[in-house]
């Protein structure tokens, strides 16, 4: 438990395991297919040559470094903390999502595979997906929701622009976890040619850790812009957490910084005593989905829940084990923001300062919002936007019409 | 426990295959899931094979994958599951019944109380899609405590050093999945099938169940006689759901007929 308490990000173990949490419980068909992608991902990580790569086509291609801007009225306006935004929404296809894309399908590549299959909810990471599939001439096929195909009717049709099949899924709720099931399904099946490209921070071990070590480039270069526009590190960081990929690479390479303070926002929905909401930290409990052990909206027979958000990406009743550790050892507090308060913040970045942001990371934004009041003007605080807000245009403008 | 020794052991004597059919716990209700259950000896099924119902089977095909959702909007629980076996042990003392699901809702009923209430209901043993060898460890431990089977997964990508990993410490017998695939999907070749079960029994005494992909008595019959168990079961959830009980019952009839060939 002493090692738990004092985690600061080493995990995982040889196993997969974070704490009690993680590991590889996916069956025996795919087991082999997770054990070479560990020790391809292994090789890859212990040569120069594959992270020179990696940085150049984020350098050329993506964008990167994406800037951290000063938010300086927002700062005004609340009158604490100097607000900071890591501009993830500046990258190639609008999302963080790109960057985990780049680093899998290098793997992918190198494992010699043709064909590229992903789970999508707000389709940013099925963007990303498609990206670098067409960049890398392979073929790529995205499952996503019906439902969220509806509510993030652009991104589907940027994916098929880009080459890739976009297969919808009816099953459940219709969302996220059910583009993972059918995602999942189609590897089974197709697992000696398909390389599964996972794009959140949950899933079977090797996944959580290697979309972390594709995603702590965020977290790396907030480091070296802070610490060169302010001379120290942030007092604060804030980020959204569905799945958790964006907000795991950004905090990761601070937390052995003892004096940084984490906050994950999950989505509040409709708020949590409404029981519609996607905040498997602040209200669901351990158990096993897709391939993992981790905090999980279920009933008393462990049955996953149907989860609620307005923001597609953060519609997901898991949350990536290292979270979970992090939740139990206290490391990260984990916050949530309803769609009122996500869509506000939307409406208030807008205004403010000429940014739309993607609704996921609006709910970061509308935790910042409490926060940096209660906080100094000698400190800094900083929230990742993790994706622009085009795609949301539509979900907005319906809301607002709700409203009138 | 015993109940799948004798089973086998009454094949062995017999010189034949026996006939697992598996159908969902419940579906589509728990009365005429036990009029069905009851009614599978007699048809000449020789191992009941009953899942337990799961909100994201991501092993499953679209025939199962209905059938959970079935059973669960007519209320089936673990519990139920449980219960639903406990009265089939009232008619049918002889059959093993062998339950086939995914680990969360054993995890959330609690790892020993869930194998200790199985036994009691009259469980003989227990298959869960989603716990490969790597956390085996304690639900292994479990279930020999209760004196449970929990059966070991074998798949066409399991090469020879994992299959005898997956072996150490395997009882009852091996469920090897005969393709890359979920169930009910595509169809498996005897011939594939027989020599994917040869290379499974180069690795055991155990008996081999194969199962996914088998779906019609030609196919049945072209593997009797070349692995102890034959697991079909898409097929017959799909019939039960098209056409009811009795049609089910006289599907597994055929089968049977065609496993005793």
């Amino acid at each position: 438990m002493t090692a738990a308490r004092t985690y600061q990000g080493e995990g995982p173990d040889p196993a997969g395991m974070f704490g009690p949490y993680g590991g590889a419980y996916m069956p025996e068909t795919l087991m082999p297919a997770l054990h070479e992608l560990t020790r391809v991902f292994e090789e890859a990580s212990a040569d120069a040559a594959f992270w020179a790569e990696y940085h150049a086509i984020l350098a050329d291609y993506v964008g990167r470094p994406s800037p951290l801007t000063l938010a300086a009225k927002l700062t005004r306006e609340l009158g604490g903390a100097r607000i900071w935004l890591k501009r993830e929404d500046l990258n190639h296809t609008g999302a963080h999502k790109i960057n985990n894309c780049t680093g899998q399908v290098l793997l992918a590549r190198r494992m010699g595979k043709h064909r590229v299959i992903a789970e999508t909810g707000a389709g940013q990471h099925g963007v990303a997906t498609a990206t670098v599939c067409a960049l890398f001439g392979l073929e790529c096929a995205i499952y996503m929701g019906a439902e969220d195909m509806a509510r993030q009717a652009p991104n589907v049709a940027r994916m098929r622009l880009l080459g890739a099949e976009v297969m919808p899924v009816h099953s459940g709720t219709a969302t996220l976890k059910d583009a993972m099931n059918e995602a999942l399904r189609d590897w089974i099946t197709h697992v000696d040619s398909t390389y599964y490209l996972l794009g959140t921070g949950a899933g079977p071990h090797p996944y959580p850790r290697l979309v972390r070590d594709f995603q702590r480039i965020i977290g790396i270069e907030t480091r070296e812009q802070i610490l060169a526009k302010t001379g120290r590190l942030p007092d604060a960081m804030v980020a959204c957490v569905g799945g958790g990929s964006n907000a795991i690479g950004f905090f990761h390479p601070f937390l052995a910084e003892p004096e940084v303070r984490f906050y994950g926002v999950e989505a509040g929905g409709l708020g949590i005593s409404s029981g519609q909401h996607a905040a498997c930290l602040g209200a669901g409990r351990p158990g096993v989905l897709h391939g993992n052990l981790t905090y999980l909206l279920q009933d008393a027979d462990g049955q996953i829940e149907n989860v609620y958000s307005v923001s597609a990406g953060l519609d997901y009743p898991g949350v990536g084990p290292e979270h979970a550790l992090l939740h139990d050892t206290g490391r990260v507090r984990y916050e949530s923001a309803t769609d009122a308060e996500a869509l506000a913040a939307f409406h208030w970045l807008a205004r403010s300062e000429g940014i739309l942001p993607a609704l996921e990371s609006a709910h970061a934004l509308a935790f910042a919002r409490k926060l940096a009041p209660t906080m100094t003007p000698q400190q800094h605080l900083v929230v990742c936007l993790s994706g622009r807000g085009d795609k949301d245009v539509d979900t907005v403008l319906h809301h607002l019409e709700e409203s009138r | 426990m015993k109940r799948i020794e004798h089973t086998l052991a009454r094949l062995r004597t017999a010189g034949r295959s026996g006939l697992v059919t598996y159908f969902t716990a419940g579906d589509p209700d728990f009365d005429t899931s036990l009029t069905l259950l009851r009614g599978l000896a007699a048809a000449g099924a020789d191992l009941i094979e009953l899942g337990l119902p799961f909100s994201d089977p991501v092993a499953d095909g679209p025939v199962i994958q209905a059938a959970h959702i079935r059973a669960r909007a007519a209320g089936q629980t673990v519990a139920l599951t449980l219960d639903l076996v406990h009265a089939l042990r009232n008619t049918d003392a002889i059959t093993p019944v062998v339950l086939m699901g995914y680990l969360n809702p054993v995890l959330q009923y609690g790892i020993e109380r869930f194998m200790q209430d199985a036994a009691h209901s009259g469980v003989d043993g227990l298959i869960l899609v989603d716990l490969p060898i790597e956390h085996i460890a304690p639900y292994d431990a479990a279930a020999r405590a209760a004196g449970l089977h929990l059966i070991r997964m074998s798949a066409p990508t399991s090469d020879d050093a994992r299959l005898a990993q997956i072996l150490v410490g395997a009882g009852g017998f091996v469920y090897h999945v005969s393709v890359n695939g979920t169930t009910g999907a595509g169809a498996a070749t005897p011939e594939d099938v027989a020599q994917a079960v040869e290379r499974v029994h180069r690795h055991t005494v155990l008996p081999v169940a194969a199962g996914f992909g088998i779906r019609e008595a030609a196919q049945v019959k072209a593997l009797a006689g070349r692995c102890e168990l034959i697991v079909v079961g898409s097929a017959l959830v799909a019939r039960l759901a098209d056409q009811g009980v009795a049609a089910a019952l006289a599907q597994v009839r055929e089968l049977a007929e065609a496993c005793a060939t």
